[in-house]
């Protein structure tokens, strides 16, 4: 009687310990994001001001702001989302759809949650073979190319996943009207799933605006302000790299300026979608 | 009618395209690299993997050592990401308070949301400092003694090299696991785990010996994709790791890996032999990380179908 007292004492205790281990992990991964958060908001507080979003990147040394990188990073997710948001919905349609039969859309799905976790940096490699070797200069273009292809994954698993929670007795409603299967879907199953595929085309936008390695050496960057996407482009993620890793106490506070407006977008952002859409993404 | 025929084939095959498309983008990268990389396979044959000559001035260019610091730091962010994820989602399928389940969710997830360049900052300029005051000493003193793996933390005590990359990328992989994690023990049957708790099972015991032998695939899976995300991490590795080529005994020591020396090199590589053994070691990287990742893939997929054939 003793003895399974005392095993049943150390199957408690197990369960104890085991328990609290648990809640330490999940206490140490909030921890790395509220030491994360502090530190951006204590070093890049000081960085906010008005300057921040009116002057170019400056001379070490002298005043500046971050207008340009702001600029050059908008003008390129904008552009990038621009083209991956009818390519990425197209694709989405087709396998959810159409996908039922066929090897296409297996392949497409397998292929596609692939490049979704894809190193970003071979994106820029291959940007940099295929189109900025060709033309001999880097470019905005370049820049958004690249981002248009880490973009496009986003957009075609999020489709996919909205598009099959639209009731398939819509769909039958609809053709029982007559409608044609085109339309069916662009009227019927695109608009009753509207929201959720914008939540994926701002998961898209989320994603691209923080990424800096495919940017290194498509876009590269720009010292002065250009609106010119054909030339290279200043855009936030390489300023900060390339301010945060400089000497110059002036471009380090600016790096951290930089970097508090892009965490909190990107954050505020990813938040906004899981409070649009409250359902698995 | 014979209108909206040819619309419906029209709408159907343009969909086809960009499905297709997807398919092009993959086989197109793939191409590419090896084109781009063929003059350095050429030149330096089959032994460019192995060998950790790595002298632009030479022009003789080798990958171990890029390779080296790629999986070293993957298997130390797996090391320490993989027991953490595992509590992570314990505490938010088992222990957590149904209205906090949500919220604490989405924090997880926002770790994954930070830009990893933010990583690289918050890495080099708060936590490398403060790892190279309190713990290296510490891990020096203590596992520094061990015989074998001892040399592993010895070397220089200044917060950046292979190690806290390492411990970076944990932090960093640790969102994907954890939500993979959740997700698959979330799909275990609750009358399995209510049999258990009838028998008198503990909530520890109907964890290890229930979900985790129900869901294993699936947890597999999740440890792959973190390992696919660590293998390919480039900017928050490139700020701690050190940009050094050289292999160390010492994990304190700073290394290089395969996407932080492309980070570094490749806008300014001088020779056509430096760019080609550069998108060399892109294409190794790529086809690696391929391959980890249809494994998770295929992993989950299994899971998925057992989900499948149960209901």
């Amino acid at each position: 009687m003793s003895n399974s007292a005392a095993l049943y004492a150390k199957r408690v205790r197990t369960n104890r310990l085991a328990l609290f281990l648990s809640l330490v992990a999940m206490g140490v991964g909030m921890a790395f994001l509220a030491w994360i958060l502090i530190v951006l908001l204590i070093k890049g507080f000081g960085a906010l001001s008005i300057s921040l979003f009116t002057m170019s990147t400056p001379a070490p040394g002298s005043d500046g702001g971050l207008y340009n990188a702001i600029l050059g990073s908008a003008m390129m997710v904008g552009a990038s989302t621009f083209i991956a948001t009818p390519i990425g919905i197209l694709a989405g349609i087709y396998l959810s759809e159409y996908g039922r039969s066929g090897w296409l859309a297996p392949a497409t799905r397998f292929i596609n949650d692939i490049l979704l976790s894809a190193p970003s940096i071979v994106i820029g490699v291959f940007i940099y073979a295929m189109y900025v070797a060709q033309v001999q200069h880097f470019s905005g273009w370049a820049g958004s190319l690249a981002l248009t292809l880490i973009a496009i994954p986003v957009v075609v698993r999020t489709t996919e996943n909205m598009l099959n929670l639209v009731p398939g007795s819509l769909r039958e409603a609809a053709a029982a009207l007559g409608a044609p299967r085109w339309k069916i879907v662009i009227s019927v199953v695109l608009r009753a799933a509207k929201a959720g595929v914008l939540t994926g085309i701002l998961l898209a936008v989320a994603r691209v605006s923080g990424e800096t390695a495919p940017l290194l050496f498509t876009a590269l960057n720009n010292q002065f302000t250009s609106y010119d996407m054909n030339a290279p482009m200043a855009n936030l993620p390489v300023v900060i790299f390339q301010f945060a890793m400089s000497p110059y106490e002036n471009w380090n506070s600016l790096a951290w300026g930089g970097a508090i407006i892009i965490t909190f977008g990107v954050l505020c952002l990813n938040i906004l979608v899981r409070i649009m859409f409250r359902k698995k993404i | 009618m014979r209108i909206q025929r040819i619309q419906d084939a029209i709408f159907h095959q343009v969909t086809r395209f960009f499905a297709f498309s997807v398919l092009a983008i993959m086989a197109a990268i793939m191409g590419s690299l090896l084109y781009g990389a063929w003059p350095a396979l050429q030149e330096f044959g089959a032994g460019f993997p192995f060998s950790a000559e790595w002298n632009p001035v030479a022009d003789r260019f080798g990958g171990l050592i890029s390779i080296y610091g790629t999986l070293a730091t993957s298997v130390i962010a797996l090391v320490v990401a993989i027991p953490v994820s595992f509590g992570i989602a314990i505490f938010l399928t088992e222990l957590c308070p149904p209205k906090l389940r949500g919220a604490l969710g989405i924090a997880v997830e926002l770790l994954a949301a930070v830009p990893s360049i933010i990583y690289g900052m918050w890495g080099l300029f708060v936590f490398a400092p403060l790892f190279a005051d309190y713990v290296q000493p510490v891990l020096a003193a203590t596992l520094g003694n061990v015989p074998l793996v001892g040399n592993l933390f010895q070397g220089p005590q200044n917060g950046i090299g292979i190690l806290s990359a390492g411990l970076i990328l944990s932090v960093m992989v640790i969102p994907f696991i954890a939500s993979v994690m959740r997700d698959v023990f979330e799909v275990v049957p609750g009358i399995l785990k209510e049999s258990a708790y009838g028998l008198g099972a503990t909530t520890w015991e109907v964890v290890w010996n229930i979900v985790l032998p129900y869901t294993r695939v699936g947890v597999i899976g999740g440890v792959m994709l973190g390992l696919g995300r660590a293998l390919g991490e480039t900017m928050a590795v490139t700020f701690v790791i050190g940009n050094a080529h050289r292999i160390s005994p010492s994990l304190f020591d700073a290394g290089n890996s395969i996407a932080s020396t492309l980070a570094n090199e490749f806008a300014e590589a001088a020779s056509d032999l430096h760019v080609s053994s550069l998108i060399a070691l892109g294409l190794i990287l790529f086809f690696v990380t391929f391959i980890v990742l249809s494994l998770s893939k295929l992993l989950l997929m299994r899971l998925g179908r057992m989900e499948g054939e149960k209901t």
